[in-house]
């Protein structure tokens, strides 16, 4: 069965949006998984609990936040529309935000998990060997968390490409714009196409065996390499 | 030339022992820094790494100032020149032998200088064999060697090892030894090695110091620090002569080596001795005992001349503690007081020193 021209749009928009939500949330979240891992400060708790908190909070409740700080009455959809970038709700950008904050645990804490794993000793080998602790940072401390940066990678991707309150509420679900795979589907159900929204569903479904399948076999190949 | 100073002052204060040692250090040679575990040996060498701040520190290597608190100096350890031989090989996994080497030369001060040093440790550690290995498919002595190798690459000022051979077995030991001799011999840098051997303090260094419970209990020129009544009670029964001799003398019949030091000679088993060769031997307190004639008739064939400088007594009660001058050469003697007062020992004496073992390090 192949998919009408919306459903591929929809799922060209979901592919851009998980690869891009991807790449910035290991750039976001390696300095705050490094220094959550390494941090002796009483902020550690606090920040570990907002860095948590997309896991538990209902995603239209996350949604509704950003809507309205993005929107034309709050804080910062004012300051984006005074420089000349409009609002950010219901537009890819704004959902591009909406993900990133919806996944940040789900890269920080593979993250995290790898830094604090690793003992202190490396980091000190590279000191003793004149690297700066930046470069340490790059050439040691990244490769040896190599792990943990796939399994980042691989569950924001997946997450993101799963989320739906979140992209609804900020996003609307405007055709080619910010219409995503699980907004689609939605419509269909809405519009009682259950054909067309069986074939999509199916197609999540073998998406997500198929990564959670290949991420435990990965895991296995690493751990036998691994001492 | 100008002449290099190394100081090391440096206090810390931990729950289990107050560090506050104050040394000078020799500018080349191996100082072995001993003592037992807990006694903050690996303490003070991370200290002058840089790798832990103590409170009060002043610590200069080669008149360059790594830590002074009067100053608010306080080098960060990947901008002090040194090379650290951690005692578990902690080579990095993700990286092959020949690159954890790199990663060292690429990041030295003087990359052409530090090519040649490495290529030389290459060589001095026989490695080139092992460049293109995976670090898991080592041996831990060669991933040791790797370690020391990777340490010089960086072209240190200073060498640190702590307990570099406690992760090896005997026999790696044996195979490890000989190499940091040579790079001892080899290299004109000081190396400060921590352990709490003995055998690896006398096969290696020329100074010593003995730290016991974060204090310096004695330091020095290794030959007078065995030697120390100071260090009696840290050295316990390794206390003793360490005697730099020249084989003079190989008999084929008895198996028997005669070594020849000043102001007297010693037998000891041949072990494959050449002529003239230049060995280092230990002649313990606890092994030598003095008689007022040359014995006649006695087992023990090491028998020598000496003069009683000093009688102190010993940390039992029961002995006494007798410093022998034979020649040019100092050597202690541990027998019982009751032994001193039947003999009518008296400084100044000349006795016979009969010495029942003699150990090659």
């Amino acid at each position: 069965m192949t998919f009408d021209s919306s459903t591929l749009s929809a799922i060209k928009l979901t592919l851009q949006l998980a690869s891009l939500t991807t790449v910035l949330l290991l750039l976001i979240a390696t300095p705050i998984a490094w220094w959550l891992s390494k941090t002796t400060s009483w902020l550690r708790k606090p920040v570990g609990a907002i860095v948590a908190l997309p896991l538990v909070l209902p995603p239209t409740v996350l949604g509704f936040y950003l809507l309205v700080t993005l929107g034309p009455n709050g804080p910062i959809g004012i300051f984006t529309n005074t420089i000349g970038w409009g609002y950010l709700s219901f537009s890819f950008t704004g959902l591009v935000i909406g993900s990133i904050i919806y996944s940040l645990p789900f890269a920080v804490q593979p993250l995290q998990h790898a830094f604090e794993n690793m003992s202190a000793r490396p980091m000190e080998v590279a000191a003793t060997l004149r690297a700066s602790p930046i470069d340490a940072f790059l050439h040691v401390a990244i490769p040896l968390a190599k792990p943990g940066f796939y399994t980042a990678a691989i569950l924001s991707f997946a997450h993101t490409i799963g989320e739906f309150g979140v992209v609804l509420m900020i996003g609307g679900n405007i055709p080619e714009q910010t219409r995503v795979v699980s907004t689609q589907i939605y419509g269909y159900v809405e519009a009682m196409q259950y054909t067309q929204a069986h074939a999509l569903s199916a197609a999540l479904l073998i998406f997500s065996f198929v990564i959670l399948l290949g991420m435990s076999l990965f895991k296995q190949r690493t751990l036998r390499v691994m001492p | 030339m100008t002449t290099r100073t190394s100081l090391i002052q440096c206090q810390l204060q931990r729950h289990d022992f107050n560090l506050n040692v104050n040394l000078q250090l020799p500018n080349t040679g191996i100082t072995a820094i001993y003592g037992a575990s807990g006694s903050g040996k690996t303490t003070l060498l991370r200290c002058v790494a840089g790798l832990e701040k103590p409170h009060h520190a002043s610590i200069t290597i080669n008149n360059q100032v790594w830590q002074n608190d009067r100053d608010s100096i306080f080098i960060p350890t990947w901008q002090r020149s040194i090379g650290y031989v951690f005692q578990e090989p902690s080579l990095f996994a993700h990286l092959n032998v020949a690159e954890n080497l790199k990663f060292a030369s690429q990041r030295a001060s003087s990359n052409q200088q530090s090519q040649q040093l490495l290529d030389h440790a290459i060589d001095l550690l026989s490695i080139e064999h092992l460049l293109q290995r995976q670090t898991e498919q080592l041996s831990v002595g060669e991933k040791q060697r790797v370690a020391i190798a990777r340490a010089l690459a960086s072209s240190p000022q200073l060498l640190l090892l702590d307990e570099p051979l406690s992760a090896l077995d005997q026999n790696k030991k044996e195979e490890v030894l000989p190499w940091l001799i040579r790079l001892r011999d080899d290299l004109k840098i000081p190396m400060l090695y921590v352990t709490h051997a003995m055998s690896e303090v006398t096969r290696l260094s020329q100074s010593l110091v003995i730290l016991d419970r974060g204090q310096v209990h004695t330091s020095g020129p290794i030959e007078d620090v065995l030697l120390s009544t100071g260090a009696m009670s840290a050295l316990n029964d390794e206390i003793g002569a360490l005697l730099t001799a020249n084989v003079k003398e190989i008999n084929s019949h008895w198996h028997l080596a005669r070594i020849d030091f000043e102001g007297g000679s010693l037998w000891l088993r041949n072990s494959n001795f050449q002529l003239n060769q230049v060995v280092r031997v230990r002649v313990l307190a606890k092994d030598v005992s003095i008689s007022k004639q040359l014995p006649q008739q006695s087992s023990i064939q090491n028998q020598f001349k000496g003069v009683i400088e000093q009688m102190t007594p010993d940390i039992h009660p029961s002995q006494t503690m007798i410093h022998l001058r034979c020649g040019q050469t100092p050597l202690l003697a541990r027998i019982t007081s009751r032994a001193v007062q039947t003999l009518g020992l008296q400084t100044g004496d000349t006795v016979w020193a009969q010495v029942k073992s003699v150990a090659l390090v």
